[in-house]
């Protein structure tokens, strides 16, 4: 973080107590109607509710278990299609305006599929959960292989690569630093999957909670859901930078500006 | 004027002989031919300078002897023997960066040591002698994003001679580096041919660099269809220095008589690109 930024924090936060108090002063005094917009101190005593009692624990578990297997397995499907139609140009051709169609979709109506076939547990989410992530990491992927420089290339040819060789330490490291290059969208997909999956239909995790607390009309709880997932996919978020910088060292954009400010 | 081929090279067998070669690219205008009936040869251990105007083919030459091109007619001999294919013996150091930007300059370095089967602890010790060679022992643990113009060529040149290849093919290498770099990096690889020969192709659109650098001088006519018009045996004394072989009244009258012919073709070709235009 650059120094200007450092200062602001103070003020974010204070931002951030302004918002509160307003919304705790305006529902209190029954300005906002509370039933529908909730109140500060009860959504946090629900939180509280939740983490004291373990409550929340297993729900969470399940979000966040479905979000790294939709996530895992998208990546991997991606990589794998997208040097493949990288590197066989004419199936590519051929298979274009599928790719197309399917990317067009909105995927999400997929979910009530999903929960025909693999029914109300975790399968069905990591299934919409991998149909999400999929799709980015297989353009990025695609876009890499095919922006391969053709110098580089026929330079590691004639250092005496064999083909196995350009695809482990040219056509490899070209796809995956595309897919670093995708990763924060495709975490915030996985997790997007998840919790929309859930809350289409399920018997766990932080959607199923959100769903339940709708039913009754408590919206604090709602909002103290909306809590849980926001805080998660922040930290999610600083994870994946964390690791964005260790593995990209050698990129000059982004990273390195990164690095430069660390020291 | 104009010095023929010295006849001896041609009784003694050339480390890389091109024998009437024709390149033809068909594109949306038709078909061009890049280069039409070529005959050269370079000799074990000669440093031979290709010099010629803009897109007179002098890069299609560089790709038929490595294999990653394959002529229309004619062919391309390494040794005597047909080339196929990319070829073990032959080291390319490419104009445009060519480096692995996902490797640090070790990791570079050795790459072409570890695709030839060496494991990865001698290859990188290897490699790490070569880096010293071309004075970046201390940038080893370097990106190439993090090193300047000159200092990736020449991790590029180490990584082109750790595999040791008899023929070494150079596509106007320093032609992005400033004038002092320039003269430096041209010093260090005279040195570094000097300790074993390698037979040297070496392409530049610049007489000068070509004069100070090699063996002999052959000028490639205006393309398309382009061919050598002229062979110039350069009897300059070794070691050189390139910045001071380059005041002598040898070099000066070397640089007029081939510049004599060079201008010719210079002017042929930018006439065809005017006409082209038109």
């Amino acid at each position: 973080m650059s120094a200007g930024t450092a200062r602001l924090w103070p003020w974010q936060l204070a931002l951030l107590g302004v918002l509160l108090l307003g919304w705790h002063e305006l529902t209190a005094r029954e300005v906002l109607p509370s039933f529908f917009f909730g109140r500060p101190l009860l959504v946090w005593a629900v939180l509280r509710q939740w983490f004291t009692s373990g409550l929340i624990y297993p729900h969470l578990g399940v979000t966040l278990l479905e979000t790294l297997l939709a996530f895992a397995c998208g990546t991997l499907l991606g990589i794998l299609a997208g040097m493949w139609l990288g590197l066989s140009p004419r199936v590519a051709a051929l298979l274009e305006p599928y790719i197309k169609a399917a990317n067009a979709m909105p995927r999400v109506v997929l979910a009530p599929i999903f929960a025909m076939w693999f029914g109300l547990g975790v399968g069905s989410k990591v299934a919409l959960g991998i149909t999400l992530v999929f799709f980015g990491v297989f353009f990025n992927v695609l876009q890499g292989i095919r922006e391969v420089s053709p110098v580089v290339l026929a330079n590691a040819r004639l250092l005496g690569a064999s083909p196995a060789q350009l695809l482990r330490h040219v056509y490899w490291p070209a796809a995956t630093s595309w897919v670093f290059s995708s990763l924060h969208t495709s975490v915030g997909m996985a997790f997007v999957g998840a919790v929309v999956g859930e809350y289409l239909g399920s018997a766990r995790g932080v959607g199923y909670l959100i769903l339940q607390a709708e039913g009754v009309f408590d919206i604090n709880a709602v909002i103290a859901g909306m809590v849980v997932l926001t805080v998660c996919a922040l930290l999610l978020d600083a994870l994946v930078t964390r690791v964005e910088r260790r593995l990209l060292v050698w990129r000059p954009t982004p990273v390195s500006a990164a690095h430069a400010d660390s020291r | 004027m104009i010095q023929p081929a010295p006849t001896g090279q041609s009784q003694v067998r050339d480390a890389v002989a091109l024998r009437g070669v024709s390149v033809d690219f068909s594109t949306p205008q038709g078909v061009l031919e890049v280069v039409r009936e070529v005959d050269l040869g370079v000799g074990a251990g000669e440093f031979l300078c290709i010099v010629g105007p803009t897109g007179c083919g002098k890069s299609t030459l560089l790709n038929l002897v490595a294999g990653l091109l394959v002529p229309s007619v004619g062919s391309v001999l390494i040794d005597e023997t047909p080339v196929t294919g990319i070829h073990s013996a032959v080291g390319y150091l490419f104009q445009a960066d060519a480096l692995l930007p996902w490797r640090d300059a070790l990791g570079n370095v050795a790459a072409g040591l570890v695709f030839r089967g060496v494991p990865r602890r001698e290859a990188e010790a290897e490699a790490l002698a070569w880096l010293a060679r071309v004075g970046l022992a201390g940038a080893a643990r370097r990106y190439p994003h993090q090193l300047s113009g000159g200092m990736k060529k020449r991790v590029a040149l180490a990584q082109v001679l750790a595999v040791n290849p008899r023929i070494l093919l150079m596509d106007e290498p320093f032609s992005a580096l400033d004038v002092q770099t320039r003269a430096q990096m041209e010093n260090e690889l005279l040195r570094l041919w000097a300790q074993d020969r390698k037979s040297v192709i070496f392409i530049t659109h610049d007489l000068e660099e070509a004069i100070a650098l090699g063996d002999r001088v052959v000028v490639m006519s205006a393309g398309p269809a382009s061919r050598p018009v002229g062979s110039h045996v350069i009897d300059l004394p070794r070691p050189r220095e390139v910045e001071e072989i380059r005041m002598t009244p040898r070099f000066l009258e070397l640089q007029r008589q081939i510049w004599e012919q060079l201008r010719h073709e210079v002017h042929a070709g930018l006439t065809r690109t005017g006409a082209w235009t038109e």
